[in-house]
């Protein structure tokens, strides 16, 4: 497990793994945003915790074909399937790597562009943790949605409209911990039902991943 | 695809898989490697003594080779033993990206695989596709190292290997119906 993790972090590094992708996108998002609703800090603060956390969420979206679709296409998964590693450790471990090259990035620089769109420092730290926190949920959920799509040609778009409504709750008690945080109100409740949906994704959704790759994998001769 | 097939592979001894392009020898080995069940009969293997080695080779082209063959080595939960280096002529190509490789040198790197894993059945699907003589002639000797040492084979081929193992030609065996496939992938 730990060589499958150490090797996807490799790939997503080296030339066309497509790390920086999200991170890139991240970044042009957010900072677009002030272009287009204007210059004014209230304004800007108040829907800071909604554009991070919605940007985030589709800079995550950018990567996630590539979770199984390469291992797929070379032949590794198959190969893999018949190792000894099970495939369930294999979706949780490929999870693991996408949320350390996509989502911890991601939550390390969105307290840095929320300085950009007005918002308080003091907020920074709540939102890093719910970054991190929900950013593995997005990933173990992603993860689920690309082992669904993995055999389709143009299988991203789909992966989209599958994956998008399942990151609703995750968006809603992110972006709300931040608000309240930002208001100076309590911001417990919600940072615990997203970690609550984090690790309730990791505990069942590999096991769902293993279930359909097994699916996909029968039918592909 | 196939109807009645019947067969025993005794350890260190070869079988031989022959038939013409889509009859199922490829769908056989699949199934004998566990990614598909039967649609009917029985399959008795110890899962945990097989290796599957496919069309595809697995190779991870932005990996070195040695990479490549440390990650199959460390699943498999062997030390990567650098005498499959000389075994598979892939000494010089040590540090290169698989990325760069000839197709032959990717599939020997694909096959190096067989030799870090330490499994007793091999599960091979055209194994020598794109290999050149002397590299065919080198994995002849590797396939009867292997049979020597107590190991099986089960090989789908079409060129003469292994001229002394036990061929099963696929032909008698065809299915007189091809099954529906639409349901197939979710019994």
């Amino acid at each position: 497990m730990k060589a499958l993790f150490l090797r996807d972090l490799r790939l997503a590094i080296r030339a066309g793994g497509g790390f920086g992708l999200g991170l890139a996108f991240f970044l042009i998002v957010v900072v677009l945003v002030p272009f287009g609703v204007g210059p004014e800090t209230e304004v800007l603060r108040r829907i800071a915790p909604g554009i991070l956390w919605v940007a985030a969420l589709l800079a995550a979206l950018l990567t996630l074909d590539r979770i199984f679709a390469l291992d797929w296409e070379d032949g590794s998964l198959a190969l893999l399937a018949t190792s000894p590693l099970p495939l369930e450790a294999v979706a949780l471990v490929k999870a693991a790597a996408h949320w350390v090259t996509t989502g911890v990035p991601l939550a390390v620089a969105a307290p840095v562009l929320g300085i950009l769109l007005s918002l308080d420092g003091s907020v920074a730290p709540v939102l890093l943790i719910s970054l991190l926190i929900g950013t593995l949920g997005l990933s173990v959920i992603g993860t689920f949605g690309a082992a669904l799509t993995v055999g389709l040609r143009r299988g991203g778009l789909l992966l989209s409209l599958l994956v998008l409504p399942l990151y609703v709750p995750t968006l809603i008690f992110g972006a709300e911990a931040v608000r309240r945080a930002g208001d100076g109100q309590p911001f417990g409740t919600p940072l615990l039902l997203l970690g609550g949906i984090t690790l309730g994704a990791c505990a069942l959704l590999p096991f769902a991943s293993a279930a359909v790759l097994r699916i996909n994998l029968k039918a592909s001769a | 695809m196939l109807e009645g097939v019947e067969f025993s592979v005794a350890s260190g001894t070869a079988l031989v898989l022959r038939g013409a392009n889509g009859i199922g020898k490829t769908t056989l080995l699949r199934t004998l490697a566990g990614l598909q069940e039967p649609l009917a009969g029985r399959i008795e293997v110890p899962r945990e003594d097989l290796i599957y080695a496919s069309h595809a080779d697995g190779v991870k082209a932005a990996l070195s080779v040695e990479e490549n063959l440390a990650f199959w080595a460390e699943v498999y939960g062997r030390p990567l033993d650098g005498a499959v280096f000389g075994t598979f002529d892939l000494e010089d190509l040590r540090g290169r990206l698989a990325g760069t490789l000839s197709a032959g040198q990717k599939r020997r790197l694909g096959l190096a695989r067989l030799g870090v894993a330490d499994r007793r059945i091999w599960l091979l699907d055209e194994p020598t596709v794109s290999l050149d003589r002397a590299s065919v002639a080198a994995f002849e000797g590797v396939l009867r190292a292997h049979l020597a040492a107590g190991g099986s084979v089960i090989i789908a081929t079409h060129i003469d290997l292994l001229g002394e193992a036990e061929v099963l030609e696929l032909e008698p065996f065809r299915a007189a119906v091809m099954p529906e496939t639409a349901d197939e992938a979710f019994l």
